[in-house]
């Protein structure tokens, strides 16, 4: 908290002076930060504020060639709250910038106010597919991923590489849960598999008992979609009931954040992300001894996923000359932006403001005495549409509990 | 077959958890009429501190009875500083408790951090039970047995010890029980501790099925204000009756209709408080 007071209080001080608009070109760049730093998703808050720190520790505070102030907004991971700090941010504390959140609920209810006041946001970790498919903002730019970006390769590297053919599927009964599934399912059953079974289980679940029940036992593999402690009591559980089908799971289930706190139960599992703290390139090697030496533990794609953002901010403010007074021509300008050398790989954005990236294929590994997801294949500059047409992709409805219908439940 | 066999057994072990903290709860309303809001929060802080002495080498029963006297003392000066004032004062006290439990859940965050962390049960029940068909967690059968013999010491000690006469003296007529020269207020003390204790060791033993997060407290509360209703406030069989129900209809409700898996253990409740509004084995007021 000190050092929300130490950027907090030189702007209390100084708030006697005359009040000046700050989004011009000259002058300190002020930054809406938005996360929730208290509340159920505290823990991977702290990775997205230590990646979007250590960026700007680095370039000596500067993005776009601005000095930068920053403004943090505590979302505590609920909409209301998110849209009240929004509101500080850009009308108190004069951001011109938005920057965040974590949760999709948060995010989705910033978008009209976003609309409103002509405010650019970058979204590095918010993956509801909608706000880059079906309901574009066109003052958003989203760094991150779509929910189902990862998991239509997964669907097809379950099938093809794998060989699964008969699988059951278990997640989160919200957005996420059914946008993640909805893309593997949608993949691994054009490839020609089955789903027996989907399974959805609250939100709040910490006993999975019931649900483990009801999964088919005569089944290659079991997809899941979890994160944070309801991804470790999952895994913990899986095992301790005497489960013994493979695992294939949306990355964020073994994300770093929580991958130690699994422990042997994750050993194994098959999952895929846009980011592994164990990829093996220069641009990561370098970011993830950066982050180690700052933090002391190892990045997780959260802590990635800000530090890119703040790239991202920081390159498309420079193409803008530091100019920030045409909202619309500055989001244009980051849409045409591509970073060759971020720590995930290469990244450009579509026409719909959303990352064309790789997507790894990883393994939970015990490697020099840790976890780790070992990459174990890459599917090259994987775009939100997997290889469908953007016009084709968008004539579905948005991956749901019932879209795509799964081919083989009852069946059983 | 096999499924119903495992989901009963599913349910008896998430039952015996929720008795854990449902025990001190009607305990402690019972006889003093304090709704404890705090009681999760007490589960919660027992269970992050029981994972501290676990990381530091403290064998986890060992654990288990230490973090419980933490939480004990913690709920005691709680009680004597502000909460004894108010005992007859069910709405003060309410809001007192609510307080208290967004205090605790904060200052977990602020102490523990947000990582969810889970706990490991204890290495000689770690491994799962084969029953015929059945792989069952030997950790969850333990918490069965364990929950089942609290539940009995606790009976014993209300129905043939001298406390337990007062308590129920206390319960039935608190101001007869004054007027007969019997200092209560020592049992009040006693009850409180109890109820705490109870919760910061049960969070430690109910840790390895909940793990410890942000936020447990709020998730099991509902629950523990459930199994109180269906069991009858202030009635200790009723919690632990109550315990299982809530266990049994969660677990079978999830398993069979997971669509209404949100609200199936209310169902149970509106049952009772429509056809039984003093709960099973509670007593008309």
């Amino acid at each position: 908290m000190r050092w929300v007071v130490a950027l907090i209080l030189p702007l209390l001080i100084g708030a006697s002076g005359p009040a000046w608009s700050a989004s011009g070109a000259g002058g300190t760049l002020r930054v809406g930060v938005l996360i929730p730093e208290t509340g159920y998703l505290a823990a991977p808050a702290r990775f997205m504020r230590e990646g979007y720190m250590l960026y700007l520790a680095q370039h000596g505070n500067k993005l776009g060639g601005r000095d930068v102030q920053t403004f943090i907004g505590d979302t505590a991971g609920n909409p209301s709250t998110g849209l009240t700090q929004a509101r500080r941010l850009v009308e108190q504390d004069g951001a011109s910038v938005l920057f965040g959140p974590l949760s999709a609920a948060v995010g989705s209810a910033l978008v009209p106010y976003i609309g409103e006041h002509k405010v650019p946001a970058i979204y590095p970790i918010v993956s509801a597919d909608d706000l880059t498919q079906r309901r574009t903002s066109p003052y958003i730019v989203r760094t991150g991923w779509t929910s189902s970006q990862t998991t239509q390769p997964l669907g097809d590297y379950a099938y093809k590489t794998l060989r699964y053919r008969r699988v059951a599927t278990i997640a989160y009964d919200f957005e996420f849960g059914w946008q993640s599934i909805g893309g593997f399912v949608q993949t691994f059953q054009q490839d020609g598999g089955t789903v027996l079974k989907e399974t959805w289980t609250p939100q709040t679940t910490n006993d999975f008992s019931p649900y483990l029940s009801q999964i088919p036992r005569n089944v290659d593999a079991v997809v899941c979609s979890f994160s944070g402690s309801t991804a470790i009591n999952f895994f913990r559980q899986y095992k301790a009931f005497g489960l013994t089908m493979p695992l294939v799971c949306q990355g964020n289930a073994t994300d770093e954040s929580t991958l130690a706190a699994t422990g042997p139960a994750a050993i194994g599992v098959v999952t895929a992300l846009h980011y592994s703290a164990a990829l093996d390139t220069p641009a990561n090697k370098a970011f993830v001894a950066a982050y180690q030496k700052a933090y002391g533990h190892v990045p997780s794609y959260y802590a990635e996923g800000t530090y890119v953002g703040a790239m991202a901010l920081d390159r498309g403010l420079a193409a803008m000359h530091g100019d920030l007074s045409d909202p619309l021509a500055f989001v244009r300008a980051l849409r045409r932006l591509s970073i060759p050398d971020a720590p995930r790989g290469a990244i450009t954005l579509d026409s719909y403001g959303n990352p064309v990236e790789n997507v790894y294929i990883r393994r939970v590994e015990q490697t020099g005495g840790a976890l780790a997801n070992v990459v174990i294949h890459t599917y090259p500059g994987v775009s939100q549409f997997w290889t469908y047409r953007p016009q084709q992709f968008l004539a579905h409805p948005v991956y749901s509990r019932t879209y795509p219908p799964c081919n083989g439940c009852g069946a059983h | 077959m096999t499924f119903y066999a495992q989901n009963a057994l599913n349910g008896l072990a998430y039952g015996s958890l929720l008795f854990m903290i449902a025990a001190g709860f009607t305990l402690i309303f019972g006889l003093m009429r304090i709704v404890n809001i705090a009681q999760t929060a007490f589960f919660l802080i027992g269970a992050y501190i029981g994972l501290m002495l676990l990381h530091a080498g403290v064998p986890f029963w060992i654990a288990a009875a230490l973090a419980g006297a933490a939480v004990m003392a913690a709920g005691l000066l709680i009680y004597r500083v502000f909460l004894h004032r108010y005992h007859a004062d069910e709405l003060t006290a309410l809001l007192l408790t609510l307080g208290f439990a967004l205090m605790l859940d904060d200052l977990a965050l602020a102490a523990w951090g947000g990582d969810p962390q889970s706990v490991p049960p204890p290495p000689a029940f770690a491994s799962s039970v084969q029953l015929g068909p059945l792989v069952f967690p030997a950790y969850w059968l333990t918490l069965i047995v364990l929950s089942a013999l609290v539940a009995a010491g606790l009976r014993l000690l209300e129905r043939r010890t001298m406390l337990g006469a007062v308590i129920r003296a206390g319960v039935d007529d608190e101001e007869m029980t004054r007027g007969l020269g019997i200092n209560i207020d020592r049992a009040f003390y006693v009850v409180f501790a109890l109820g705490a204790f109870l919760a910061g060791a049960g969070g430690v033993l109910g840790s390895p099925i909940t793990g410890a997060y942000p936020g447990l407290d709020g998730d099991l509360l509902p629950l523990a204000f459930a199994v109180i209703i269906i069991g009858g406030i202030g009635s200790l069989e009723g919690a632990y009756v109550g315990s299982l129900i809530i266990g049994l209809v969660s677990t079978f409700g999830k398993a069979l209709f997971p669509e209404l898996s949100y609200f199936t253990i209310f169902v149970p409740v509106a049952a009772i408080m429509a056809l039984r509004p003093q709960g099973l084995l509670g007593r008309k007021r």
